[in-house]
């Protein structure tokens, strides 16, 4: 059993009109095996504790603390906290030309277990890891993200989430821009990590659709840089009917 | 005169005010350039592996398939007529590479070599030119290709640290050619070459890529010149460069003349450069003159960026460490160029040549 813990968490960028505090104390705490909603206006803040999390470097966190069963992931660098069992799925993943999914997988895979994963059972792994997503078996040879539709970018990031096997994952609108059936797929693709790995999950969205595949445990509001609401499912239901009104407004 | 006719070499010993001259260290090119340079016969090319049927490799005689205005090949033509010579008989296909490799011999003194490459109509082969080790050379490689063959030509710069090697590598390219250069420049002290097109029929085309990766100290120049005289041909350049560490600079011009006879030309050309870190160079001048209308596209683009930060971090936020999503993110830069080659021995050996070089630069 793993912790998540983000207390009082906050962070500024740097605009060109000077530094713009973004995050103002967020508290959160994740358990394994547990799924969090998270749901918030557009530029609330979401993304931005999603990378602060994973330690993007144009985020500066400004007080508070992020432990991993008591670890400073804060204090870790970015491929430290992967390391550590964080993932990130991105709202918008990067495009990395010239370097193939297949070798990126590798070595990212051999990063994480520090080793190379014997290439036989690799190759199964990849193999029915692409199956599961409906992914076509020659991705593997495309540049990573290069020319993938927003679909398929999103495909990609939920089969990292079940090959790299992390304790946490957050999902930035893993949901946005999926048709009916790649919905479904993705969301299997994450129930399946939840049960092989009793992953914890910090799921961001917008839309009460995708919860119906991946039920949440918590559903948190999320409005100009902090929670501001907790409850369970019925939550998430009452905000797609009513909207974020009550909590902007407040 | 047009401004691009004639490369702009001025045919004289250069002082560096020429525009062709003007982003060359002159200093450190070993007095090739001016004749100070002690001659020394060496014969440095030689023919490597089991000699194939229709390929013949000699030595002797060279007269030159086309005149120069370039002071250094002037100076190696008349120094001497001797040479090498690659042939491929006509209709010959060659289905492996031809490999020709360069035994160096020092830096005391330095060779004027010459070289040419001749392939017969409808022949089709690989040549493969692997250029390593240390030495000072002046070379003026010609490579004439008859109607309807096809030539890849691949130069792999793999030069140790003190080399100075300036060189000209002329296509004259007639109907219905077909041209494939891969140029690869990571070794050496200064490197200057200048890839020239000459189109003597219609119907043919060039595909010039290369790439280039320098590194503290080292200067790489790579200046095209295309010039379609004859109608219907096609042009295409992509050179890749990365950079990395003080004073490391390189140059990359492309000098595409369209000629007023040169109707239903088709050229594109582009550089891309990486800055790896602050203190480096790169130059980058795409040249396009046209004389006539009637083309089918005409373009060029040029862009020199810095490492992408956000490559990065999608890399890392996977548990790659810096250092090696650095040498992943380069490696992915070049592979476009790269894996043109077919060859997955080389391709790996100059991959992890490039590893050397970023890991050698520090970061
Ligand atoms: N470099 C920057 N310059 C200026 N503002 C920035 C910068 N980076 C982030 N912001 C601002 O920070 C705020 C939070 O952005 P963030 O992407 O975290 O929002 P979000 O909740 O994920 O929104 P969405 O639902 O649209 O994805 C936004 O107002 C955004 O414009
Ligand atoms: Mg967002």
């Amino acid at each position: 059993m793993s912790t998540l813990e983000i207390r009082g968490l906050k962070v500024t960028v740097d605009t060109e009109q000077g530094v713009k505090e973004i995050l103002k104390g967020v508290d959160l705490t994740i358990k394994s095996g547990e799924t969090h909603a998270i749901m918030g206006p557009n530029g609330s803040g979401k993304s931005t504790l999603a990378y602060s999390i994973a330690g993007h470097p144009k985020y500066t966190i400004t007080g508070g603390t992020v432990t991993l069963d008591g670890a400073d992931v804060l204090d870790m660098s970015v491929d430290e906290r992967a390391k550590a069992g964080l993932f990130l799925a991105m709202q918008y993943p990067v495009e990395v030309p010239g370097v193939s999914v297949s070798n990126f997988l590798r070595t990212a895979a051999t990063a994480l277990r520090g080793e190379a994963p014997k290439l036989r059972e690799w190759v199964g792994e990849v193999k029915s890891a692409m199956e599961g997503l409906k992914m076509d078996p020659s991705f593997a040879q495309r540049n990573v993200n290069e020319g993938f539709s927003g679909g398929e970018k999103k495909r990609h990031e939920i089969m990292q989430l079940e090959l790299l096997k992390p304790k946490f994952a957050i999902l930035d609108e893993t949901d946005s821009g999926l048709d009916v059936d790649a919905l479904r797929i993705v969301s299997e693709g994450v129930v399946r990590a939840k049960e092989a790995n009793n992953l914890g999950v910090l799921l961001i969205t917008h839309y009460t659709r995708i919860l119906r595949y991946i039920q949440p445990d918590f559903v948190h509001v999320f409005a100009a840089g902090k929670v501001v609401e907790q409850g369970g499912p019925e939550l998430a239901e009452k905000l797609e009917a009513n909207g974020y009104a009550e909590y902007v407004n407040a | 005169m047009t401004t691009l006719q004639s490369n702009l070499l001025e045919n004289h010993t250069p002082t560096g005010r020429e525009e062709a001259w003007r982003f060359t260290p002159l200093k450190r090119l070993a007095g090739l350039h001016d004749g100070s340079a002690t001659p020394e016969a060496r014969n440095s090319l030689a023919l490597n592996g089991a000699s194939q049927s229709g390929v013949t490799f000699t030595r002797g005689a060279i007269s030159a398939a086309s005149p120069s205005d370039d002071s250094i090949v002037n100076r190696i033509r008349n120094y001497t007529s001797d040479g090498a010579t690659l042939s491929i008989e006509k209709n010959t296909i060659v289905e492996s590479p031809i490999f020709l490799n360069r035994s160096s011999g020092g830096v005391d003194t330095a060779e004027l070599s010459r070289v040419q490459i001749k392939v017969g109509e409808h022949a089709k082969a690989t040549v493969i030119l692997e250029n390593t080790g240390d030495t000072h050379l002046a070379e003026d490689v010609e490579i004439v290709l008859a109607p309807g063959s096809d030539l890849t030509f691949i130069s792999l710069q793999e030069w140790g640290a003190k080399t100075v090697y300036a060189a000209t590598h002329n296509a004259i390219i007639d109907r219905d050619a077909t041209f494939k250069a891969i140029h690869v420049t990571i070794g050496g002290d200064v490197v200057r070459i200048l890839p020239k097109v000459e189109f003597v029929g219609p119907g043919a085309s060039a595909d010039l890529q290369g790439v280039y990766f320098a590194t503290a100290g080292q200067f790489f120049e790579h200046r095209m010149h295309v010039d379609h005289a004859v109608p219907h041909a096609k042009s295409n350049v992509n050179y890749k460069g990365a950079l990395a560490g003080d004073k490391a600079h390189t140059v990359w011009i492309g000098d595409v003349y369209i000629r007023a006879a040169a109707e239903g030309t088709d050229t594109y050309e582009l550089n891309r450069n990486l800055l790896l870190t602050d203190g480096a160079r790169a130059d980058s001048v795409p040249n396009l003159e046209i004389e006539t209308g009637e083309i089918v596209g005409a373009g060029h683009a040029s862009t020199t960026g810095r490492f992408d930060d956000e490559q990065l971090f999608y890399l890392m936020s996977r548990g790659i460490q810096e250092a090696d999503a650095r040498r992943l993110v380069v490696r992915g830069f070049f592979n476009e160029v790269i894996s043109l080659i077919g060859n997955e021995e080389i391709q790996e050996r100059l991959m992890a040549r490039i590893d050397d070089e970023l890991e050698k630069a520090g970061k």
